[in-house]
């Protein structure tokens, strides 16, 4: 019986650790209080929109297992090798020596603030999908005194796909955000003129395009193609969008009680820093496998394996199915 | 205001020992602004500047405007440079804003081409026979102004304060398209929330009005008034600002190119006279400055030798508000005292 210590309690830490602790002794480390917090934040999973809160329980029942300890609030900054093993050093300079580690650390949202001329935390009434979300959630969509929007618009693509900003890749998930997120706010408001900017519609999963079909056809979403250049607020507190609409091939000045900037995924801080420590650090501060189509679960260094959006942006549902891959590489490589 | 990342990005502005050129249609807009500018450089704050007798246009207007060719631009600009290298500086300092985006157009294009620079000398010193060496620093007169504006509070008379309510006057600042929208990173700030007129304002106690069609252009873009047919666009312009900015009730205007500052003010006369309409309660018109003219009054320069008479929209309310002292006998009063004719007035915008 082997000691693994997995880093990131997330979908991919916890399904990774619930296959392993069958057969080995398991440390599982997560550097916020409670685990699962990025899918504690979500309302509704695409594309059945199965409850986030439900998914997580039963994530959380996987945990109960003898083999499993569990260190919440424990932020691991430091992943060296040690002799055979490696050596896990927290932030208040405990050591843990493990014979295998498993990098899990996932994702964070892209910092929006960074894209100013949207004016995220500058004008009320422009909030990240991450915002929105949050307030599905409550079951409650408000304007920034308090009343159901008449607008709302959602900007794809903020902080993927793009030049100034530096990520250049897609965030792969955004997409389908906004449709899950546009037909959820047509649910709560039924009154509400909802649009969507776009470049281009990546409805890559299965369902994905029907989703897509239904919230134009169903639920009345408007999809307008083109990226907003500018967000501002007016003198009643609205926000005044500049946006292209390339298929009509006009400029286009409208205002709109929120504008939702679809964040896209970044690297999180933990994955730059440990993947960075242990030589596997690849683009754009993503942990690196030895090859996405056999070995997407190894990385270069002995006896360190990487699962989920550590990697890459990861749905929820290919994260977990990630994560078992990675659990029988490594009983494979184990054994 | 939340955070701003580009606070944390400072352009470098030299501190001292300028070659100032000078602009092509300042003088005749904003008579007083260039040598307010070289007043505050020299008496206020101490510093040297060199004001050369043999400077010329650097043909922004007919570049933009595709009658003046890049090669041609491009010498030109070498000239400028061969006039500094001349005189012993290195830090250059435009007057215009087209004349910025300009320079830092032309260094950029060296840099990333360095047979652009071979030819540029090869043409200099075929045509004339001069030399000349790259600045270290390129900077507009706003930047400088910019970095000294707490220096200069230091030294003002008066603050951006209305004098009857003690309240920050309102003042939108317009930022030259030039300035930042080609390279922001040579703009204090950004393209989208640039600080250098901001900077000032906040610093000498006013305050920024932040209206939503702030970024906008002031319709100056050279082929939208070049041709007389095509004026229309850069009214529109202009007055879809006005519109936006109507509503914060603005005390007055800032600007940092000269073509911004000169629309934004005769444009409201225009649309006066087309539309009866003013953007201001008491139908006089909203002020509009440029930074030196703001700087020169705040630090009690008399508003006629700055030639506030001279703008389209008339400056009195403001410097009331202010607390300004002028004396009214005198605002038509030429160099030396001669007594100039007075314009007629015009027919809706009141004076």
């Amino acid at each position: 019986m082997s000691k693994i210590a997995i880093i990131g309690a997330g979908p991919a830490g916890i399904e990774v650790a619930s296959i392993l602790a069958k057969h080995h002794e398991i440390d599982l480390f997560e550097q916020e209080a409670a685990p699962l917090c990025n899918i504690r934040n979500k309302a509704l999973l695409f594309p059945d929109f199965t409850s986030a809160d439900e998914l997580a329980d039963q994530l959380m029942l996987k945990l109960e297992h003898p083999h499993i300890a569990t260190h919440y609030g424990v932020k691991i900054q430091d992943l060296r090798r040690d002799g055979s093993g490696w050596q896990l050093t927290d932030s208040a300079g405990n050591a843990y020596p493990a014979d295998y580690v498993v990098l899990a650390t996932g994702y964070e949202v892209f910092d929006a603030h960074k894209k100013e001329e949207l004016g995220y935390g500058i004008y009320p009434g422009i909030i990240t999908s991450l915002d929105l979300e949050k307030m599905i959630k409550t079951g409650k969509v408000t304007n920034t005194i308090g009343d159901p929007p008449k607008t709302v618009s959602f900007l794809q693509c903020v902080g993927s796909r793009d030049e100034k900003s530096g990520n250049h890749y897609c965030s792969k998930v955004c997409c389908v955000t906004a449709v899950k997120q546009a037909i959820e706010v047509r649910k709560l408001l039924p009154n509400t003129a909802i649009y969507v900017f776009y470049m281009d519609l990546r409805m890559w999963g299965q369902g994905f395009e029907e989703m897509y079909r239904t919230a134009q056809e169903q639920y009345g979403i408007n999809f307008v193609r083109g990226r907003i250049s500018e967000a501002a607020s007016t003198y009643d507190q609205r926000v005044q969008l500049k946006a292209e609409d390339t298929l009509m091939g006009l400029p286009l000045n409208m205002s709109t009680d929120l504008l939702v900037l679809m964040v896209g995924m970044c690297a999180s801080v933990g994955t730059k820093a440990l993947a960075q420590a242990a030589g596997i650090a690849g683009d754009y501060g993503f942990a690196q496998s030895v090859s996405e189509h056999l070995r997407d679960n190894l990385t270069e260094q002995e006896g360190l394996f990487v699962a989920g959006a550590c990697k890459r942006p990861m749905s929820v549902n290919d994260t977990i199915q990630d994560a078992r891959a990675a659990a029988i590489t490594i009983l494979e490589k184990i054994s | 205001m939340g955070k701003r990342f580009w606070n944390e990005y400072q352009k470098t502005i030299a501190k001292d020992h300028f070659f100032y050129e000078r602009s092509c249609i300042r003088q005749t807009f904003f008579p007083g602004s260039e040598a307010a500018f070289l007043n505050i450089i020299r008496n206020d704050l101490g510093l040297d500047i060199y004001d050369s007798s043999h400077q010329h246009t650097c043909t922004g207007i007919g570049y933009h405007a595709d009658v003046v060719p890049f090669e041609t631009t491009m010498t030109i600009v070498a000239r400028l440079f061969s006039l500094m290298t001349e005189k012993g500086y290195e830090n250059y300092v435009p007057s215009c804003v087209t004349s910025f985006g300009i320079f830092t157009e032309i260094m950029e294009k060296w840099e990333e081409n360095p047979a652009l620079l071979e030819q540029a000398r090869e043409l200099l010193h075929k045509a004339t026979g001069r030399t000349f060496e790259l600045p270290k620093n390129i900077a507009h007169p706003s930047d400088i102004i910019f970095s000294y504006r707490n220096e200069l509070k230091e030294k003002m008379k008066y603050q951006l304060v209305n004098r009857f309510t003690g309240k920050p006057l309102k003042v939108v600042e317009h930022i030259g398209c030039h300035y930042a929208k080609i390279f922001p990173k040579h703009g204090v700030g950004n393209a989208e929330f640039p600080y250098v007129l901001a900077g000032m304002i906040e610093s000498w106690g006013g305050e920024v009005v932040d209206y939503p069609e702030r970024r906008h252009c002031c319709g100056f873009g050279f082929r939208q008034y070049l041709v007389q047919e095509n004026r229309g666009y850069s009214v529109a312009n202009s007055r879809k600002k006005f519109e936006s900015m109507e509503p914060y009730e603005p005390d007055f205007i800032v600007a940092n190119c000269p073509g911004c500052a000169m629309f934004l003010d005769k444009w409201q006369y225009t649309i006066a006279e087309m539309e009866h309409k003013t953007y201001d309660k008491e139908g006089y018109g909203i002020p509009v400055l440029t930074y030196e003219e703001m700087a020169g009054l705040l630090l009690g320069y008399d508003p006629w030798e700055l030639g506030l008479q001279l703008h389209q929209v008339q400056c009195e309310s403001l410097l009331n508000k202010i607390g300004v002292e002028y004396d009214p006998r005198t605002k038509y009063n030429g160099y030396g005292g001669k007594i100039l004719p007075k314009p007629n007035k015009p027919s809706v915008l009141k004076v």
